[in-house]
């Protein structure tokens, strides 16, 4: 190897670290602080140890109001899990009658499917309240699950993979030998799509667990908030009173929030990078 | 002759019968399976983009002592003109417009050049930089945003405090630096996702193309710029229309913000305007707000799109 690429390679590994430190530096603030008292986190160094309150912390944030926290992760469970089977359900459904049969105002479907990708979800959320302040929806959990459920991302991936994946032969196969249209969905074409389904799933998951603009136009109500509506609520009782949440619970609030996700991530990684590459080579 | 061409005829009005009754007897489970998503698609996708259309029309009119009940009245585009009018609404899109100038170019350059750096042959720990960078992606936007609205607070900033120690007094949340703070909060959370699907891109070239351009004397440097760039400008341009419509929606970074910094304003951007209007009852304000924020979106990002496929080269 000849000096030059030896002293390229050195650079590039410098670059990408330096990199890997802008990105890690903060998660590992997080990590550091939810360890710490309030009052360490005013002194000392920020990125290191100060006395251990990990487990004190911890207890703190599920004690705090009257115990809330349990149930803005039961919230948040029961919003990412029911929307996302469901719509991945009906997605799958969707996509794969788009990709399979031929039927007029196919393609205009499709497209108004894709132009659907592209809406920003905020600028769906302020109407979406209005309708449902109309229809006394506001402050129930169907406000948050309704449009959950929807996914149009899921029905354009669904369609390239069920059009990619699920050959014509085996539906015609399954033609004659005399089953119905849905068997032949539910039988054949869900399990030749179902690496494609989990795909659908985890991203819709990932978008419901994460939504907080949605939930705190639509959610008065403490009890009916998912988690991230709940710390951020925490995060503005700030300052001093009997309302008052300190920060070393809602910096440990937050951390706990996020290993549902992270934990979600590195155990699914393929699926999500498959869905990537969908959408990269669209 | 005329029989033959009534058969003719005959004949296709058979073949089309058959054609029609094929298409009815598919169309039935067609109609049955599109309809458990397109019922809520329609109701929760269409329709609100029809009533805040509709909602941006009018305007409630309360008489006088505001005793009887409010009526409502249409007004036309009126609600546009005061929405433009409203220099709050009009510093918010101009906000947004300026962040996403500056931004959205240099999150994309970023994560343009890690993908590239990881793709090079001879880099080293790739699995674990790529983890690193995508890191950020995977924590949920809202616990991203408290972190960094408490790594800038002042008082509790580590990054200030080092500041400190080294002379330098900085205050992050002060008003010139709220927007650099924001964009910082933006890059921060999302290269890691771009630089992904340009990664995934890179990957997809086949390593013949680079090894006749090493052959040929390309350096690296030039194998990248000239081979590997254009070949992945489809994904450069899914991720500026996503990163477009992203900086559009922006609302948490800011609202989580305002909980260390009080004097960020409740209208920094469109979305929190039209969210204040919602809470002042003022619900034909936030549509017109709405639908304003929506054409600027879909005309910036259509008009991206068209000024790139006007260079050449399919999306």
């Amino acid at each position: 190897m000849t000096s030059t690429s030896r002293l390229s390679r050195w650079l590039v590994l410098g670059v990408l670290l330096v990199a890997s430190v802008y990105f890690l530096a903060p998660v590992w603030w997080l990590l550091v602080s939810s360890t710490k008292t309030n009052a360490d986190l005013f002194t000392g160094n920020g990125f290191w140890f100060a006395r251990f309150a990990l487990f004190d912390n911890v207890h703190q944030v599920f004690a705090q109001q009257g115990g809330i926290y349990w149930q803005w992760l039961a919230n948040s469970a029961l919003y990412a899990v029911g929307g996302a089977a469901v719509s991945t359900l009906i997605a799958a459904l969707a996509g794969y009658t788009l990709a399979k049969y031929r039927f007029r105002g196919r393609e205009f479907t499709f497209n108004s499917v894709l132009a659907a990708v592209l809406v920003p979800q905020p600028l769906l959320a302020v109407p979406l309240y209005l309708m449902f302040s109309g229809v006394h929806l506001v402050n129930t959990y169907w406000a948050v699950l309704l449009p959950s459920m929807v996914s149009p991302f899921g029905v354009y991936l669904a369609r390239i993979y069920a059009g990619a994946s699920v050959p014509d032969e085996l539906i015609e196969a399954g033609r004659i030998d005399g089953a119905g249209e849905f068997r032949i969905f539910a039988t054949i074409a869900l399990r030749v799509m179902s690496p494609a389904l989990v795909t659908v799933f985890l991203f819709q998951f990932v978008a419901i667990w994460t939504n907080y603009l949605l939930p705190v136009l639509m959610l008065a109500n403490d009890h009916l908030q998912p988690v991230t509506v709940g710390i951020v609520g925490w995060q503005a009782q700030r300052g001093i009173g009997p309302t008052a949440v300190p920060f070393n619970i809602v910096i440990t609030a937050a951390a706990i929030s996020a290993i549902p996700l992270v934990v979600l991530f590195l155990s699914l990684q393929r699926f999500w990078r498959s869905g990537l590459v969908a959408g990269s080579t669209k | 002759m005329t029989t033959a061409l009534h058969e003719r005829a005959a004949g296709r009005t058979t073949a089309a019968g058959a054609r029609r009754a094929g298409r009815r007897r598919r169309g039935r489970p067609v109609a049955l399976f599109l309809a458990p998503f397109l019922v809520p698609f329609v109701a929760l996708y269409a329709a609100p983009i029809g009533y805040t259309i509709y909602q941006s029309l009018f305007r409630m009119h309360r008489s006088g002592l505001g005793l009887t009940a409010p009526t409502q009245v249409f007004v036309g585009i009126a609600n546009y003109a005061t929405a433009l009018g409203n220099a709050d609404f009009r510093g918010s899109l101009l906000r947004v417009l300026l962040i996403g100038l500056v931004q959205v170019p240099l999150m994309l350059l970023l994560a343009l050049g890690l993908a590239l750096l990881l793709d090079a042959k001879s880099t080293l720990f790739k699995r674990f930089f790529r983890l690193a960078f995508f890191l950020p992606y995977a924590l949920p936007g809202v616990v991203g945003a408290i972190m960094w609205s408490y790594l800038v607070a002042p008082g509790l900033s580590p990054i200030t405090a080092l500041g400190h120690q080294l002379g330098l007094h900085l205050d992050l949340t002060s008003n010139a630096m709220l927007a650099p703070t924001i964009g910082n909060m933006l890059t921060w959370g999302w290269t890691g996702y771009n630089m992904l699907i340009i990664y995934s891109a890179l990957q997809a070239i086949p390593a013949e193309l680079s090894e006749a351009a090493t052959m040929d004397g390309c350096s690296a440097f030039g194998i990248a710029w000239r081979i590997k760039v254009p070949l992945v400008r489809p994904a450069l341009v899914l991720t500026t229309v996503f990163s477009i419509i992203g900086t559009a929606q922006l609302y948490n970074e800011p609202t989580i913000l305002h909980n260390v910094a009080p004097n960020l304003s409740s209208t920094y951007t469109p979305i929190s305007a039209a969210y204040d209007a919602v809470n002042a009852n003022n619900f034909n304000a936030a549509a017109t707000e709405s639908v304003i924020l929506a054409l600027l979106a879909f005309v910036l990002s259509f008009g991206f799109l068209k000024l790139v496929q006007r260079r050449g080269g399919a999306l």
